[in-house]
């Protein structure tokens, strides 16, 4: 019976060199997504400025994001930086520069937008009992951003996640090259494993981003007042 | 950086510019189409359709493009359907560009009021009149910033066809930089390509979307 | 009803060069209970606004017992803790229970002791008949009994004068009643108030004098019975009769 190659996972250390390449992506998810959201409240908060020049530079900032593909970023550090300094990046450090410089966009855009979208009167009627500015932030309006943040944050991870899948173009081992180097290596002995084994790559990231997106989701739903 | 080189390149971007943007069309094309089927199958509550579609949905778009073309283009051959890189890349587009333009039309329609059905009723119209006359075209307004981000996300996600060889921009300046090392040249042309590519989309949307809001709201 | 507690001095607001109040002069007794009324767009809500510090203002002047309210420095805004104010929008505090709102400014710009403030609070919300909703959050509260909240949220920092911006104006009608009971009760029990609204009968039983606002400046003002029985201007007759119906 052909097994289309599922029976590659369980052959070795096969299963456990996958999971190690799936680690791969979500170590490099997790750790641009903690600086994102840093530096995404910074620049959220600099963002409702209502500064010229911080205006000019963030909306060039977004705007570059948004319409550049990750992957030509992701060129750019890894193979533009070697070529103009002369120093050999290591991949995992581009990436990560990448990710944290679009989850920083995204970030920031997404605090800007909670930051505003709390209403006038929730300042005002702070103001009229008198707290200070200080304490309007810290017992008014940062509680109610975070709650709004949050879903959102989250659901910034499922699509680091998703995205880190590109690192493999810049030759990092993860669970799709991982995966690759199976089949390969079983070419002759399951010549149909890439029909089974992408099939369970495929599986395996849906198991992971599709809990994460309903948990975001059921935030969302449950603080949306 | 050498002016010659880019120059000689140029006509290399070109093509593969065009190849990109036409994969990338069509595949939105059958984005939109998959993505409306979609979303009435939803709205509709159609009987049979439902989970299946729920379930298409919540796959793709919880999964990278990347791994989606691998299984296409890799896996689907071994069952005997073997596909060209070129309509893979169109094929995946379709699939990943329905799930997300799904949620955005579904959510449009839903985000109108269901007292519209009523009045309309009341009006004397048939259920087809209210759903073209009355909800589709507040729907289409609502779905539209929705729409024009999928749009962006669709056409920067052309940039991974190059992983199944289709030979578009991305793989275009690999090539440079892995055979000719003409790394900042390569570069250089990608981002300009890219920039031609979705700048005007960029723009266009955002025009579109003011558009739609004012009048929306007459303000 | 005895010294003038609050003064408005030849108010002058305007944004850009559109003048939303001109020239406007008011004191306010102790104890006295003024409601402003006029046509939408008269400018009386930017005057509570403008009392309370929420909007600046181009000249003129505000006086809390002869001191001037007018300015952001440290220590005007803490004088002005001395107004409290009712928004139309009851802006609660959506990610906090009703006790927490009523007690959190108390707490933290007034530095009183929790416990303190806490059963202040209990009495105050048991006064408006909300003290089982202490622990309720804003969204599970209807809009009448949201105002109410708001109210107490005002009463707990002990102001020395209230201003009510319409409250009632958001609210289903069946609500509306509940809210200005609470009011009049504030009334009654001595509270300097200045209250914007389009309630007129209700008006005319809380006013000790009313205030009438038209395009930015004090056209007419009185008694209720002077006012409503015998308005002095055209402007107040014609104000008054857009409120009756003729069959």
């Amino acid at each position: 019976m052909d097994l289309m190659g599922i029976e590659l996972l369980f052959k070795g250390q096969n299963f456990l060199r996958i999971l190690g390449g799936l680690w791969v992506s979500v170590r490099i998810s997790l750790i641009s997504v903690a600086i994102s959201i840093g530096l995404g409240l910074l620049v959220g908060a600099l963002m409702t400025l209502r500064r010229p020049v911080v205006r000019a530079i963030t909306r060039v900032y977004l705007e570059i994001v948004r319409i550049m593909p990750q992957m030509v970023l992701l060129f750019i550090v890894y193979f533009g930086t070697t070529r103009a300094f002369g120093i050999h990046m290591e991949a995992e450090l581009a990436a990560i520069i990448v990710f944290v410089f679009w989850g920083t966009a995204e970030m920031g855009d997404l605090v800007r937008s909670a930051l505003i979208s709390i209403p006038k009167h929730q300042y005002e009627s702070a103001k009229a009992l008198g707290l200070s500015r200080a304490q309007t932030y810290r017992y008014i309006i940062l509680p109610q951003t975070l709650r709004r943040l949050l879903p959102l944050s989250i659901n910034l991870i499922t699509r680091m996640i998703k995205t880190t899948s590109l690192v493999m173009m810049v030759g990092i081992v993860e669970v799709l090259k991982v995966t690759q180097q199976i089949i390969e290596a079983n070419r002759r002995t399951s010549p149909n494993a890439a029909f089974g084994m992408f099939a369970v790559v495929f599986v395996i990231y849906f198991l992971v981003c599709w809990p994460i997106s309903m948990l975001s989701k059921k935030l969302e739903k449950r603080w949306s007042e | 950086m050498n002016r010659d080189v880019i120059v000689e390149y140029v006509p290399l971007y070109v093509e593969a510019l065009g190849r990109t943007v036409h994969i990338g069309l069509v595949g939105i094309l059958g984005a939109i189409l998959l993505g409306l089927g979609s979303s009435l199958i939803l709205y509709f509550q159609v009987k049979g359709f439902r989970r299946l579609t729920r379930a298409y949905i919540e796959l793709f778009r919880n999964t990278p493009l990347l791994v989606q073309l691998f299984f296409l283009y890799f896996g689907l051959p071994k069952l005997g359907l073997r596909i060209t890189a070129d309509f893979c890349g169109m094929l995946g587009l379709a699939l990943i560009g329905g799930s997300y333009m799904a949620e955005t039309f579904r959510s449009g329609l839903e985000a109108v009021d269901r007292i519209q059905f009523e009045s309309a009723k009341s009006l004397g119209m048939s259920p087809w009149q209210t759903f073209f006359y009355v909800i589709l075209p507040q729907a289409v307004s609502t779905s539209v910033p929705g729409f024009v981000a999928n749009m962006i996300f669709l056409l920067k996600e052309t940039s991974v066809f190059s992983a199944i060889s289709v030979m578009d921009l991305m793989f275009t300046a690999k090539d440079l930089i892995g055979m000719e090392y003409k790394t900042m040249e390569a570069l250089t042309l990608l981002v300009v390509f890219y920039l031609i590519m979705l700048l005007p989309v960029s723009v266009l949307g955002s025009l579109v979307e003011r558009r739609v809001r004012y009048g929306s709201y007459g303000d | 009803m005895s010294e003038t507690i609050l003064k408005i001095d030849h108010l002058q607001k305007q944004f850009d060069s559109h003048v939303i109040l001109k020239d406007v002069s008011l004191s306010v007794k102790k104890g006295e209970v003024i409601v402003i009324i006029g046509p939408s767009g008269c400018g009386k809500s930017t005057f509570l606004r403008c009392i309370n510090g929420l909007e600046d203002i181009q000249s003129g002047d505000i006086l809390l017992e002869n001191r001037s309210i007018v300015g952001n420095t440290t220590q005007i805004q803490k004088e002005r803790q001395r107004i409290g104010m009712v928004f139309q929008s009851y802006d609660l505090f959506p990610h906090k229970t009703v006790l927490d709102n009523v007690t959190l400014a108390p707490r933290k710009v007034q530095k009183r002791d929790k416990a303190e403030v806490e059963k202040e609070g209990l009495q105050l919300l048991d006064r408006v008949g909300l003290a089982s909703k202490q622990n309720a959050y804003p969204r599970q509260l209807s809009g009448g009994q949201k105002q109410r909240v708001a109210i107490v949220r005002a009463l707990a920092m002990h102001p020395e004068i209230l201003l009510f911006d319409e409250v009632t104006a958001a609210l289903d009608p069946e609500m509306v009643h509940e809210v200005l009971e609470t009011m009049l009760e504030l009334a009654r029990s001595g509270n300097t108030m200045l209250i914007v609204t389009h309630e007129m009968s209700f008006a005319r039983a809380v006013a000790d004098r009313i205030v009438f606002l038209d395009e930015g400046g004090i056209v007419e003002e009185g008694t209720p019975e002077e006012f409503f029985e015998h308005p002095k201007t055209d402007r107040a007759k014609k104000f008054l009769a857009s409120f009756e119906y003729h069959r």
